[in-house]
């Protein structure tokens, strides 16, 4: 019977508000009292029954909840015969509930959007060999599964046959399709958009990165900071010393009308809610965009970042170094090349695949009599001619001749911030090439937008040499920049930061710097989402995109910014109303009531323009 | 003991948070330092001994208040 009622709660709402509506009408234009009257003591009652139920329910395990303030109030009301008010309050009361619902669910929609990405079936290979559709539950580690064209992949897995492109937006943010072959790792929540593939379970459920980020996300939409947990603390006491307060003022004054109108306008609405809604909306906003903020806690501290301090390589920059300047000295280059490309082979120094890559195609010879020479570079004799491959110092070691133009190009590249690699063949120079770590595009810009959002310190550390940290620094305009830092001396350099006192943010791909991050006031991990940099980090920013994080930083100081509005409304209302109660003559119940519906409504809609939050 | 995950129906008022958490903390063989209540995702989660609760008892007490249960997950 109670469900029954309770379910029909909009019904009776839409009863209750047309009753209201003959109430008035038969009194103000028809003049007919009695008709009146019988409206709206029905439209009372049957308004008053469900939040009496509610009220109910929540004294039964000892909550004072709203529901129980207003039908004390209503039933006061109904006791001095004032049918109007409690008419009104009963379907105001209601009315609000059934619009906070529907803008509710608004301010949810983001995140619910990706939850709903959760794959709910498979085609699981049974043990009669044939594929039969099961619950995604029930897929284990090894099992083997089908996946067809447009289907999700269900859990993370390796391709054991077949092949197929795949659309790794949920996971990676990237809506470029990927093409999958044999052995190649799948992800949960990804789209097959076409080929048909057999995989293997590897991690099944809330262990796949989809799960993790699904997790992750839920988690943080209800995560609460120190002021929501006082809030909750306070209100848990706040409403029952309303109805205590709603209890003195009617013994002293004997005033019901008095006594039950503060219980309505005591109602702690706007204030419970409105930290809440800013919250899934601003985190809602942030997992559109392929960034994950961990909760409310999170953005207050984001919001006040101070310092931003990023790593080098893999941030800042692309990751892959590559050859940028390159110079020609004397003819037979072709060959030379081709001899380089040789050398370069057989070695793995990571400038050798940026070499080689340079090259491309070209005929490799076979390689004898092979000597590194430590801090220098490798010696070798390719088709009986003896080739020399490294730095400076190698070369004036082999005593191969660096005439005026070569040592003004050698200057010249240094200054970029190059590691040089210079070839000699038979004694003599040849090519001269400069490999560099290449800036991300748009790093520049973005670094820009920061500080036009407030960041005071862009710090860049890295493990590299100082000079070519300098060239980076300077190309992109950072307050410092330090070198030769292992990733203990990042995190002792962060540690100083905050001792002094500073709000620091740590931007890292987290492979190494899983300290820092951990360490930093707030550790922003640039990760494809596969990492332990998801477990560490505070905000992750999908796909390695560096160019979300102004967007990040905007958003986290818009949602602690509508944060504080909405207390600051909440607040506000509840003081307006209890200064009307006191000091005016116009204040009632039905006022009160009105007022309180909208300010709950008004604060949603506040949080709810956080959806729509972008960047200027 | 075993970790109980219950979605319900929407939740839309805070103070629906309250009366659902005293009402699971109330249960016997609920950990109650556990159970929290996740307002905007909807969703009540406790550790609980399953060997003399069974979390259908618990879904009862929810159902009871007035809200709907959509799925629950014990592991």
């Amino acid at each position: 019977m109670q469900r029954f009622i309770l379910s029909k709660k909009n019904q009776i709402t839409l009863v209750s508000g047309i009753l209201i509506v003959i109430g008035f009408a038969s009194e103000l234009i028809f003049k007919n009292e009695a008709v009146a009257v019988a409206a709206l003591v029905i439209a009372s009652i049957i308004g008053v029954v469900p939040i009496a139920i509610q009220a109910y329910q929540a004294l039964r395990v000892k909550v004072v909840s709203i529901d129980v303030l207003v039908t004390i109030a209503v039933v006061g009301a109904f006791f001095i015969k004032n049918f109007e008010e409690s008419a009104i309050v009963t379907f105001l009361f209601l009315f609000g509930a059934y619009l906070e619902q529907r803008t509710l669910n608004k301010t949810r929609s983001a995140i619910k959007e990706l939850t709903e990405m959760a794959p709910e079936s498979a085609l699981k290979l049974m043990e009669n060999g044939e594929f039969e559709e099961v619950e995604v539950d029930e897929v284990d580690v090894g099992d083997v599964l089908l996946v067809k064209t447009g289907a999700k992949i269900p859990v993370d897995g390796t391709v054991l046959t077949g092949e197929g492109s795949i659309n790794e937006a949920s996971i990676t943010g990237e809506s470029l399709p990927v093409s999958k072959e044999q052995g190649s790792n799948v992800f949960a929540g990804t789209i097959l958009d076409n080929g048909t593939i057999q995989i293997v379970a590897d991690r099944v459920g809330e262990d796949t990165t989809f799960g993790k980020i699904i997790e992750l996300v839920e988690e943080a939409q209800d995560s609460k900071s120190e002021a929501e947990r006082f809030i909750d603390r306070f209100s848990k006491y706040y409403t029952p010393a309303v109805l205590v307060l709603g209890i003195i003022v009617w013994l002293v004054s004997r005033d019901i009308e008095l006594a039950i109108t503060i219980l309505v306008l005591g109602c702690p609405g706007a204030l419970v809610i409105g930290v809440p809604v800013s919250n899934v909306a601003g985190i809602g906003n942030g997992a559109r965009h392929g960034i994950l903020l961990k909760g409310s806690e999170v953005i207050g501290d984001f919001s006040r970042v101070e310092t931003m301090v990023f790593d080098k390589t893999g941030t800042l920059t692309v990751g892959n170094p590559a050859v940028v300047d390159k110079k020609y000295f004397g003819d037979q280059i072709e060959e030379a090349l081709g001899f380089l490309a040789s050398v370069e082979r057989e070695s793995d120094h990571p400038l050798g695949k940026a070499i080689l890559t340079d090259i491309g195609e070209t005929t490799f010879s076979p390689v004898e009599n092979t000597e590194v020479i430590k801090g220098g570079g490798i010696k070798a004799s390719v088709n009986q001619h003896s080739v020399a491959v490294g730095n400076v110092a190698l070369m004036e070691k082999e005593g191969v001749p660096l005439n005026e133009e070569a040592r003004a190009a050698i200057a010249e590249f240094e200054n970029q911030g190059n590691s040089l690699v210079l070839t000699a063949v038979d004694g003599e120079l040849k090519i001269l090439m400069g490999v560099r770590d290449q800036i991300r595009p748009g790093v520049k810009e973005d670094l820009a937008k920061l500080r036009k959002l407030g960041v005071k310190n862009l710090v860049m550390l890295s493990g590299d040499n100082q000079r070519t940290v300098d060239v980076v620094s300077k190309e992109l305009g950072l307050t410092e920049a330090h070198g030769n830092m292992l990733p203990e001396d990042k995190s002792a350099y962060i540690k100083k930061l905050i001792d002094a006192g500073q709000i620091v943010a740590f931007v890292g791909d987290g492979v190494n710097d899983s300290p820092s991050l951990a360490l930093a006031n707030i550790g922003i991990a640039m990760g494809s989402g596969t990492d332990v940099a998801i477990e560490t980090s505070d905000v992750v920013l999908m796909n390695s995109d560096f160019s979300r994080l102004p967007h990040a930083l905007g958003l986290a100081k818009a949602t602690a910014r509508n944060m504080k509005q909405n207390i600051l409304i909440a607040v506000g209302v509840v003081l307006f109303l209890l200064a009307g109660v006191f000091f005016s003559e116009w204040m009632n119940m039905s006022i009160g009531m009105l007022v309180h519906e909208a300010s709950i409504l008004v604060v949603i809609l506040n949080g709810m323009r956080l959806l729509r939050y972008k960047l200027r | 003991m075993k970790k109980a995950t219950i979605q319900l129906d929407t939740l839309t008022c805070p103070s629906c948070v309250l009366k659902i958490e005293n009402a699971v903390k109330a249960m016997n063989h609920v950990e109650k330092d556990s159970v929290s209540v996740m307002f905007n995702s909807s969703k009540v989660k406790f550790d609980f001994d399953d060997e003399k609760l069974a979390v259908a008892d618990v879904e009862k007490a929810i159902t009871a208040l007035g809200y709907d249960v959509k799925k629950t997950q014990v592991k």
